[in-house]
């Protein structure tokens, strides 16, 4: 009878246990920007976090519909080089096709290049900044890994980690490349790294929540963009999405309001700190900041919500706008619990201006994703990589929508329209900045992740934001 | 003559005396050195390592170069963030001496009798202990969702008052996450008490019901006394786990919102590996390291001596 009973239990409580595993669908999102025990650099580089599980886990839903019906396209053929050699790649593509894709490139390059033996390591956004940065700290970088740029990849740059390409990039190969996007991967005047995909974080609307609301066109200016804000709430709408757990989702909102009332010049001096980071300009974008905040304009307990949350929201058409980059309607469908997100109602369109800004409305600001060059990379690993940004693998990129292409005549392959709308943007300005978390050094960008956050927690006034960083940016740039 | 002979055995006696305890003192370093080479190795050169870290300002990739002295020490305390988060973790411990700890001496109490189905619920008590931290902080994160989470639907669906944002509010973040605390700990406090309640002999009790004492009386004046060693050890790992705690706050609120359920350990996280400052972080984990330290031996010298006492661990 005991016996009989002791078993009964051991079957409770595996079961008990069991369950505690839980839906996959619905822990993995949850766990990868929360489980962070094993990240390192997560909380402040989140926005690509987002971006490459876009394109990683989420690129395969937006690819789903081309590569249904027509097969995956082949990849270009290479040049043979003559070069031979081991080129170790690490990638954070862990989804499809866009993880196939990359795979078929290294297939096509060692076919045309029978000397060069091509390792590609996935592994997940999270896993892979721990492991870099254990690789790094150790001083044997792989030959080929993914790499944001800015100011992280800098670190990398001054520790002597990274192979300088400027040699390589002079001619041909760096002029098929647009300005913008080549430069985030430079530091200090040299080139480490070439980009692969380059968009722009913009507001993401429900189109027919702005009509139950009266809105008819989208705001261009601040003062239209706060008047629709209330007349949501008027609606009974949440106006805005926003999971501020995560933090860098709410710094977008302090940097646009910078780039705008400040533009280009502003950010300049403060970088190089013959101006402030608390000087005018960036208290305005504080307290205009503040001016949003004070309308309640979030959902209930966004400071407690993530990044996925964030996008589950606006999937599910509960909010009627969002700030976010290119990858946000993949992620939204992925996130949404139909898994179908707004499709066709999704509309986009960029920060409005701030009347009186000493920017330009056209500026943009945003990331996307590169690939960087360890120092004991061999030629080959060069050559591969001039491969994987020419023009044709551009174009394949573009046309699965994995990515936003960037060089040169590749905008054509792009066919997904609200994507196209986000090329011509990132055309068209005139200034590409670089978002802060990733542009400036770890420790500035982590600072002001924070100070915004309680700015729109509402315990930090505009004035101790704007100082904060600057106290930060005067340790950390004074090199 | 008589002398001599003696004085000839000892002296032969002494080298054989001698040489065994040699061979005996190297056969205890023989069989002591690779657990000793492990925990120099994994923990006493790291932390050495971590103090001579403390000195330098380093981003942990390069050279260290850059002496800076006892400066992360000085900025490490003169940060407001930093002294909150400490005293977010004295809150916690304060907290879990004073509800998590009788919560579960009263369900131990209740265990530890013969009662039917004693084992089942002692299984279940210690089943949240079992599971993961991070498995835990992610399913208690859909728990007290502000939208749809299993809380704030039952608020409002039972009317039982506001439903609230409840890792997302500031004045209660620190609360919500010491809940679950509660809950995934009490398991392990429970164990150990019923543990020390079998201890206890049965006669005592009986004798003292015997003599007229209520059950009231019978737990004032001889049982709790009796746990009293248990009761010591449970709030002295209770103290040193509240000081170290990291988990699942890192994976709750990840020490949000603006620093409400900040401490010390994700603040190390934070500032030394997230921001690239080794040096920095290396300095709050020695700070860490020295309370966790201190407290452990002024603990053990003070209240558990008489615990110890003859076990040749305070000499």
């Amino acid at each position: 009878m005991k016996r009989r009973s002791c078993l009964l239990l051991l079957m409770l409580v595996f079961g008990l246990i069991l369950s505690a595993c839980g839906d996959p669908t619905a822990t993995a999102p949850a766990a990868a920007t929360t489980a962070a025990p094993a990240t390192t650099t997560a909380a402040t580089t989140a926005a690509p976090a987002a971006t490459t599980t876009a394109v990683a886990t989420t690129a395969a839903p937006a690819a789903t519909t081309t590569v249904a019906a027509t097969p995956l396209p082949t990849a270009p053929v290479a040049k043979a080089s003559g070069l031979s050699g081991t080129v170790n790649w690490w990638h954070i593509t862990t989804g499809d096709p866009g993880k196939a894709v990359w795979q078929s490139m290294a297939d096509a390059y060692m076919k045309a290049n029978p000397g060069v033996k091509i390792n590609i390591t996935i592994l997940e956004n999270d896993a892979f900044k721990t492991k870099l940065t254990t690789v790094m700290q150790s001083g044997s970088p792989p030959d080929l890994f993914q790499s944001w740029g800015g100011g992280v990849m800098a670190e990398y740059a001054r520790a002597g980690l990274l192979k300088d390409i400027s040699g390589d990039l002079k001619g041909s190969w760096g002029d098929s490349f647009n300005k913008a996007p080549l430069e985030v991967y430079a530091a200090d005047g040299k080139y480490y790294g070439a980009p692969w995909d380059m968009g722009a974080v913009g507001f993401w609307y429900n189109k027919a929540l702005f009509a139950k609301a009266g809105i008819t066109t989208p705001p261009a200016t601040w003062t239209e963009f706060l008047t629709d804000v209330k007349k949501l709430q008027a609606a009974g709408i949440t106006p805005i999405s926003l999971g501020e757990k995560d933090k860098w989702p709410g710094h977008f909102y302090w940097v646009y309001l910078a780039t705008r009332i400040g533009g280009k010049a502003a950010f300049d001096k403060a970088y190089a700190q013959t101006g402030t980071f608390a000087d005018p300009s960036y208290v305005q974008a504080g307290q205009k900041l503040k001016e949003l905040v004070d309308l309640k304009p979030f959902q209930s307990g966004f400071l407690g919500l993530t990044y996925n949350d964030q996008a589950a929201a606006m999937g599910e058409g509960k909010a009627a706008m969002e700030l976010m980059g290119q990858w946000a309607p993949s992620v939204e469908k992925d996130q949404s619990s139909n898994k179908q997100g707004q499709g066709e109602n999704l509309g986009f369109f960029p920060f409005p201006m701030v009347e009186g800004g000493a920017g330009d409305k056209d500026d943009i600001m945003g990331g996307g994703n590169g690939i960087a060059v360890g120092k004991n990379a061999s030629p080959a690993a060069v050559d591969f990589l001039k491969y994987l940004t020419s023009l044709e693998s551009q174009k394949l990129f573009g046309q699965l929508s994995l990515a936003l292409p960037v060089v040169k005549g590749s905008e054509s392959a792009v066919a997904n329209p609200q994507q196209l709308q986000i090329q011509t943007s990132v055309n068209k300005a005139k200034y590409y900045q670089l978002y802060y978390d990733q542009y400036l050094p770890p420790a500035i960008a982590s600072v002001i992740v924070d100070q915004v956050q309680g700015l729109i927690a509402g315990s930090a006034s505009p004035e101790a934001v704007a100082k904060a960083v600057q106290e930060s940016a005067a340790s950390e740039l004074k090199k | 003559m008589q002398l001599s002979s003696e004085t000839k055995i000892k002296s032969v006696a002494q080298p054989a005396q001698r040489r065994r305890k040699y061979a005996k003192l190297l056969t205890i370093l023989l069989f002591l050195a690779p657990a000793a080479v492990i925990y120099i190795y994994f923990v006493i050169f790291p932390v050495v390592q971590s103090i001579y870290y403390s000195l330098y300002k380093w981003n942990g990739l390069g050279p260290i170069t850059n002496f800076i002295g006892l400066d992360n020490y000085t900025k490490a305390l003169g940060d407001k963030t930093f002294t909150t988060a400490l005293s977010h973790n004295l809150l916690i411990a304060v907290l879990s001496i004073f509800i998590q700890l009788p919560l579960s001496l009263m369900l131990a109490l209740l265990v530890a009798r013969h009662m039917p189905g004693r084992s089942i619920f002692r299984m279940i008590f210690f089943l949240p202990y079992v599971l993961s931290d991070v498995t835990t902080g992610v399913i208690w994160s859909f728990v007290y969702k502000p939208e749809g989470g299993l809380i704030n639907s039952a608020i409002s669906s039972l009317n039982l008052g506001e439903p609230q944002a409840w890792l997302g509010n500031t004045d209660l973040a620190l609360f919500a996450v010491f809940v679950v605390m509660c809950w995934k700990y009490f398991g392990f406090h429970l164990i150990l008490y019923v543990a020390g309640l079998q201890q206890i002999p049965a006669d005592l009790e009986e004798a003292a019901k015997i003599d007229g004492a209520s059950t009231l009386q019978v737990l004032r004046h001889i049982t709790i006394p009796l746990l009293g060693s248990t009761i010591r050890i449970s709030i002295f790992l209770s103290i040193l786990g509240s000081l170290q705690y990291f988990d699942l706050i890192w994976v709750m609120t990840n020490g949000g919102p603006v620093g409400a359920s900040e401490t010390m350990a994700t603040y190390m996280i934070k500032n030394g590996f997230q921001r690239f400052q080794l040096g920095y972080g290396s300095a709050v984990g020695v700070i860490l390291f020295s309370l966790c330290f201190i407290f452990s031996i002024a603990y053990q010298r003070v209240v558990l001596r008489r615990d110890l006492a003859g076990s040749g661990a305070l000499t």
